[in-house]
């Protein structure tokens, strides 16, 4: 057999297993989109609003509720906090959105 | 055949005969080039699919969260607040919500609990979420004891394990009924923890928030969209630090790639002059020596992306999941639903397959332009 | 059939380490025939071939292949041209290490497309004429030096070329190897080949085969 051949053909199916893979991808299992569809209805039933991820301190298991004052929220459009930021600037535009609430409370927060 | 076919056929053939010769060394590279791609792959798959599956379950979230402030901290709703609000136009629904923390020193790991109308779970019961079950042995019909923050000891009795699909949400749940709730954390009559606000038009959500934040003015309203936000950024942030960490491995496989593509031995160099002398063109020579770079990282791509997606999909992306989904206790088992981001592919797809091919192009240049009479000098 | 006017060629023209290796050559050579070039080395006889094999350019003068002036053309026509009427037969014999007889001896007609099947039965046939089919699977580091030859002569002949251009042919061979190479020789002009090879060999010079000698020296023919 040409090697050129074994080649040819070994690619030719690595090719087709990776189109196998994004086809599946384009049209999901239907236990899979049950299953998105059940976890959505979980977080509407019962109102979660963060993932489970980061269980081991009270200030990480709700990145999205925690104060003000905690880690993942000290600046609202910070990339990167922990303990505290030290590569990236937010941009200027992701701040913008609280401005106007910012401006429209009395007290600091 | 077609011999434009037959030839490029041809040229393979030859190719791969001289990469036969460096056997050992070829397929050192191409293992290494597999492993970069599928640790590239692995952590692109992975945080898409975390970061959309995260977007479209909490798309089922609360649209506003209202939290009241005092002194810059988080504390409870007081009992007139909620009519405080009024009504506020596009406001569907406004709920008192109660939940908390309980650290639990058996396991040295966090509980969410949070209350339910008693219609979901009678008093004297709880629903577990599975992590929590697994850890401490719980299954339906068992009972637990928990001793409340005032030192008094609760018995509850697990109604239900929440399903084990929905761990990612719901690994340190604890649902329990409004009354138990106040009893075990000695909850203030009347007060709450927020308050969940639902909000018909999206169009309206960020008006409501500004109409509550002047009605009142100690609270801080959460959006949705803010949490939704936040998640991205999340993994983001971890994808990041990730690729900091792998950028010096990258970098040196670089440099390995392209001293090994672009470094022309003398050998190579009489191969050349001898295929230019029996008739071959430059063209021929450069065309033959794209394949191999084509054939190394094409294979190296495609190998690497099928083990990435087989990693990620169905080992649950063992080997990055300290980096990319932390650590905890009670740790959520979750198999992600497969998802890619076409451009992401792209630009992996495109910085393995050029730049190697490329390297492998310049030095060859140089060889394959020189006189073809240099064979018979020497 | 091929006619060469007033060729000069320069090596590293225009620096301080300029070398004139031919000064004006003008030679017509005919088809058929074995024409053996003599003259020590240094003489320029294999820069002479490299001309007349398209394997370079002369620095200046015309080189006519079948009346047609070729010294003026791009790399691809005289690619081309070197591939489809010309087979080299070098010194070294230069095979490619690693591969086998069978790959050596079809690579120069890889860039013409034709299919591999046709090209293996090809060089079968010729290795069948050289009495080299036992072999032809082995890797030609494994070969004996007659055995190189012979599969280095097969590459020449594998796009059946016109012109068969050998650079000292004998001089890595025995006695019995050169007397064996010459008889293949004598085998090329019986179908029409046209040979051209350097050599100052006399078992090759004074050989029956050879139809014509040209004699050079430092860059210039001389007496035949």
């Amino acid at each position: 057999m040409r090697p050129s051949s074994v080649v040819i053909g070994l690619l030719a199916a690595l090719v087709l297993v990776v189109l196998a893979l994004l086809a599946s991808i384009l049209h999901p299992a239907d236990t899979d989109m049950q299953k998105l569809a059940d976890n959505r209805a979980i977080v509407e039933k019962y109102g979660l609003t963060d993932l489970a991820l980061f269980t081991e301190a009270r200030y990480t298991r709700h990145p999205s509720q925690a104060d003000l004052h905690s880690a993942f929220q000290d600046h609202p459009g910070a990339l990167e906090h922990f303990p505290t930021g030290s590569l990236l600037a937010p941009r200027p535009s992701s701040i913008n959105p609280h401005e106007s609430l910012a401006g429209k409370t009395t007290s600091p927060d | 055949m077609n011999p434009w076919l037959e030839k490029q056929r041809h040229l393979i053939d030859f190719t791969l005969a001289s990469l036969g010769r460096r056997k050992t060394k070829n397929i050192g590279l191409l293992l290494a080039y597999t492993l970069l791609v599928f640790v590239l792959a692995s952590l692109t798959l992975f945080t898409h699919a975390l970061r959309s599956e995260a977007s479209f379950v909490l798309a089922g979230s609360p649209e506003v969260i209202l939290q009241r402030m005092v002194a810059g901290r988080h504390d409870l709703i007081p009992p007139d607040y909620i009519e405080k609000i009024g009504r506020i136009r596009g406001v569907q629904k406004k709920e008192g919500r109660l939940w908390g923390y309980y650290y639990d020193t058996v396991l040295n790991a966090n509980y969410t609990f949070m209350a339910r109308p008693a219609d979901e779970v009678a008093d004297g019961y709880i629903m577990v979420g599975n992590a929590l079950a697994r850890e401490r042995g719980l299954a339906a019909h068992n009972t637990i004891s928990f001793r409340s923050y005032s030192g008094k000891l609760f018995t509850f009795e697990v109604s239900a394990v929440l399903s084990p699909d929905s761990e990612l949400l719901s690994a340190d749940l604890v649902l329990l009924s409004e009354n138990d709730f106040r009893r075990f954390f000695e909850y203030p009559a009347g007060h709450f923890t927020d308050i969940a606000l639902s909000v018909a038009n999206p169009q309206e959500v960020r008006n409501i928030a500004a109409k509550l934040s002047s009605a009142l003015p100690d609270s801080r309203p959460i959006l949705r969209e803010e949490v939704l936000r936040t998640y991205q950024s999340v993994f983001d942030w971890r994808e990041g630090i990730v690729l900091t960490v792998l950028a010096g491995a990258i970098l040196a496989f670089t440099i390995l790639a392209w001293e090994k593509a672009s470094g022309l031995s003398a050998e190579e160099k009489r191969e050349i002059g001898i295929l230019k002398a029996i008739g071959w063109e430059t063209g021929d020579v450069i065309r033959m020596k794209t394949w191999e770079g084509l054939l190394i990282s094409l294979t190296a791509f495609l190998l690497g992306f099928i083990a990435a997606y087989v990693h990620v999909f169905h080992f649950d992306a063992a080997v990055f999941e300290p980096v990319l989904k932390g650590w905890s206790v009670l740790y959520p088992r979750f198999t992600l639903v497969p998802t890619v981001d076409g451009l992401q592919i792209a630009t992996l797809f495109f910085f393995t397959v050029f730049p190697y091919t490329a390297a492998v192009l310049v030095p060859i240049w140089r060889a394959a332009i020189t006189d073809p009479d240099a064979v018979m000098r020497a | 059939m091929i006619e060469l006017s007033n060729i000069k060629k320069a090596f590293n023209q225009g620096q301080p380490n300029e070398y004139w290796a031919l000064h004006g050559i003008d030679l017509a050579l005919e088809a058929g025939k074995v024409t053996a070039f003599r003259g020590p080395s240094g003489s320029g006889k294999t820069t002479l071939l490299t001309i007349v094999g398209c394997l370079s350019r002369p620095t200046s003068g015309r080189v006519r292949f079948k009346g047609e002036d070729i010294s003026g053309l791009p790399e691809r026509f005289l690619t081309d041209i070197r591939r489809q009427s010309f087979g080299f037969v070098f010194q070294q014999f230069n095979l490619i290490k690693g591969l086998s007889a069978l790959e050596n001896v079809i690579l120069p007609a890889f860039p013409t497309g034709r299919p591999r099947h046709e090209l293996v039965t090809a060089a079968e046939g010729i290795f069948d004429q050289l009495k080299l089919g036992h072999r032809s699977t082995a890797k030609v580091e494994w070969l004996s030096g007659g055995e190189q030859q012979r599969v280095a002569i097969a590459r020449a002949l594998i796009n059946d070329p016109e012109v068969i251009i050998a650079d000292e042919p004998t001089a890595n061979l025995d006695t019995a190897l050169s007397k064996e190479f010459m008889s293949i020789l004598e085998g090329f002009t019986a179908t029409g080949k046209t040979v051209l090879l350097t050599s100052h060999d006399p078992l090759v010079v004074d050989s029956t085969a050879v139809h014509r000698v040209v004699g050079m020296r430092d860059g210039r023919l001389t007496e035949d």
